[in-house]
């Protein structure tokens, strides 16, 4: 479904990704396991077109998007949540679901109901300002308003990071839900627990490349790599 | 009642309600500025010339339809018109190209443009001064405690409430009101959730502008229409737009009616120094809250 080839991605002058290539099919939860500052978000900041490669190809269903602009290929399918989670402060929880509302062809039909449905945690607040929620609050409505764009293909920054342990068990059976339905999640994560009892295949990414890839299986069974690559 | 020895309260209410219609000019005119800066981030300095070139488009709208009351309502509706479809041009043209540059040049470049309105003004209009008439039914006076306050000031005072109200159901019911607030604090998030953020700031750009030329529209048959019109509303709008907050609304309304108030007030009291008023109050507005009365979304 997408397909990353030699990707060299850049912050102005300084080189961060180095000749990144990661394969992910459809039905399947892909991690992406890195330390702090590995290149994680910037792998899915190229995929999404926030921050485009300089070199290399970036591949979805097909279609070579690399030069397309970030909205066009969230209207092919592809959905964003960012690490920093950035709700619109602003408007409230029902807002900032209405404003990313898209109708689109491919059979998902996500509307503000069903989010509720899928986090009841949400209805309870859909009044309120988002800038006023707690973190798991903001990190739900920010998964919620990914999906109200109905994506075929989820991308998912350390969507657990800073959240406590309840919260943390709550999103990861909710994201396992969302594969149940057919969806494709590419999750970047520096939590090897939550990540590890997710996903179907691993790849490491360390200084902007990567170093490793293979089953989850392949991957616990890996002393070494996990060593030298990830915080134990 | 005497306020001070020689003023009535007769005249007091009378420049009171002077005050409060051109506080309904200048609250059009920088609540589009103030739009455009809050969600752009662009200083449009060029706002006032759109101001100016409403004017005179109202001008010539006006007598191309005969002058008289329809002319009059037809100009009120074109000219604006004109102005938002000049503004999208440039917009299209231009601006979008630029969004990424610091504020600096943003600011350079708009002034670029006060540069070619006003000689483009000049070349259309040549540089003689135009006047237009109020229609017939909006010309004359009441009688407000035995002073005569003109009728065409009593319409400005409706129009006014009719565009702040306008303006909010715009910002805060509407889904491109919505859109533009997320956008004024966090494009890249608005674009990655599939909204195309050009033609969101295009559109603002473009309601921004349609103020400014709805306010040279409006004050269109209360005064000569000029060139060099276009300078005093800038720096007036400005002041407003910063001691409101910027790119806050009603910060642009609360703005606007503290210098309308203090200019029609002072001249009342110091006829000598009216001038001063305005820019006194601006001053003390910002000794005492640096960003602005109400929250700046900058
Ligand atoms: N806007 C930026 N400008 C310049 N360098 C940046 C920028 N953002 C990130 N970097 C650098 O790029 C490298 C990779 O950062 P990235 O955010 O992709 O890492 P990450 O794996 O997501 O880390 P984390 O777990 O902390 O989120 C880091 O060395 C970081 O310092
Ligand atoms: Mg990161």
């Amino acid at each position: 479904m997408l397909r990353l080839e030699n990707l060299h991605t850049y912050y102005g002058l300084s080189h961060i990704l180095f000749d990144v290539s990661m394969e992910v099919n459809a039905g399947e939860i892909v991690c992406l396991l890195g330390r702090n500052g590995a290149g994680k978000s910037t792998t899915i900041r190229s995929i999404i077109g926030l921050t485009p490669p300089k070199s290399g190809v970036v591949e979805y269903k097909g279609t070579d998007i690399t030069r397309e602009k970030t909205h066009l290929r969230v209207r092919r399918g592809i959905a964003y949540v960012p690490d920093d989670r950035r709700v619109f402060a602003d408007l409230t929880v029902d807002e900032n679901l209405q404003i990313s509302a898209r109708e689109t062809q491919n059979g998902n039909h996500w509307d503000a109901e069903r989010v509720y449905r899928f986090f009841p945690a949400l209805r309870e607040i859909k009044t309120r300002r988002s800038g006023h929620l707690s973190g798991g609050e903001q990190q739900m409505l920010t998964i919620g308003r990914a999906l109200m764009t109905n994506p075929d293909l989820l991308l998912l920054d350390e969507p657990t990071e800073g959240l406590a342990p309840l919260v943390v068990k709550l999103l990861a059976e909710q994201i396992a839900k969302l594969r149940d339905t057919g969806l494709t999640v590419l999750l970047a994560e520096q939590n090897q627990e939550v990540s590890l009892q997710l996903s179907n295949r691993v790849y490491i990414i360390d200084n902007g490349s990567i170093k490793y890839t293979g089953s989850v299986d392949d991957l616990r069974a890996n002393e070494a790599i996990r060593r030298k690559f990830l915080c134990i | 009642m005497d306020l001070l020895p020689n003023i009535s309260l007769a005249a007091f209410c009378q420049q009171l309600l002077v005050g409060l219609s051109r506080t309904t000019i200048l609250f059009i005119v920088a609540s589009g500025l103030s739009l455009v800066l809050g969600v752009l981030r662009i200083p449009n300095v060029a706002h006032g010339s759109l101001y100016m070139i409403g004017a005179f488009l109202a001008y010539t709208i006006a007598s191309a339809a005969g002058g008289g009351t329809f002319g009059f309502w037809l100009a009120l509706v074109l000219a604006p018109l004109g102005v938002a479809l000049i503004s999208l041009a440039v917009e299209r043209g231009l601006f979008c190209r630029l969004y990424e540059r610091e504020h600096l040049m943003l600011l350079l470049f708009t002034f670029a443009f006060t540069l070619v309105f006003g000689d483009l003004v000049k070349l259309v209009w040549g540089s003689d001064f135009r006047s237009m008439n109020a229609p017939t039914s909006l010309q004359g006076s009441f009688d407000v405690l035995g002073f005569p306050f003109p009728k065409y000031n009593l319409f400005l005072l409706i129009i006014g409430p009719i565009v702040a109200l306008g303006l909010w159901w715009l910002t805060n019911k509407t889904k491109i009101g919505k859109i533009a607030k997320a956008a004024a604090v966090d494009r890249e998030m608005v674009a990655a959730v599939g909204i195309n953020v050009s033609w969101v700031f295009a559109s603002v750009f473009v309601i921004g502008c349609f103020l400014a030329g709805l306010g040279g529209a409006l004050v269109a048959p209360t005064q000569n229409i000029t060139q060099g019109m276009d300078h005093g509303i800038i720096i007036e709008t400005f002041l407003i737009v910063i001691i409101g907050g910027l790119g806050n609304i009603w910060g642009a309304l609360l703005g606007a009616l503290i210098f309308g108030l203090t200019d029609a007030i002072g001249i009342l009291i110091f006829p000598q120094f009216a001038i001063v008023f305005p820019y006194v109050a601006v001053i003390t507005v910002l000794m005492l809250r640096p960003k602005g009365l109400l929250k700046s979304v900058w």
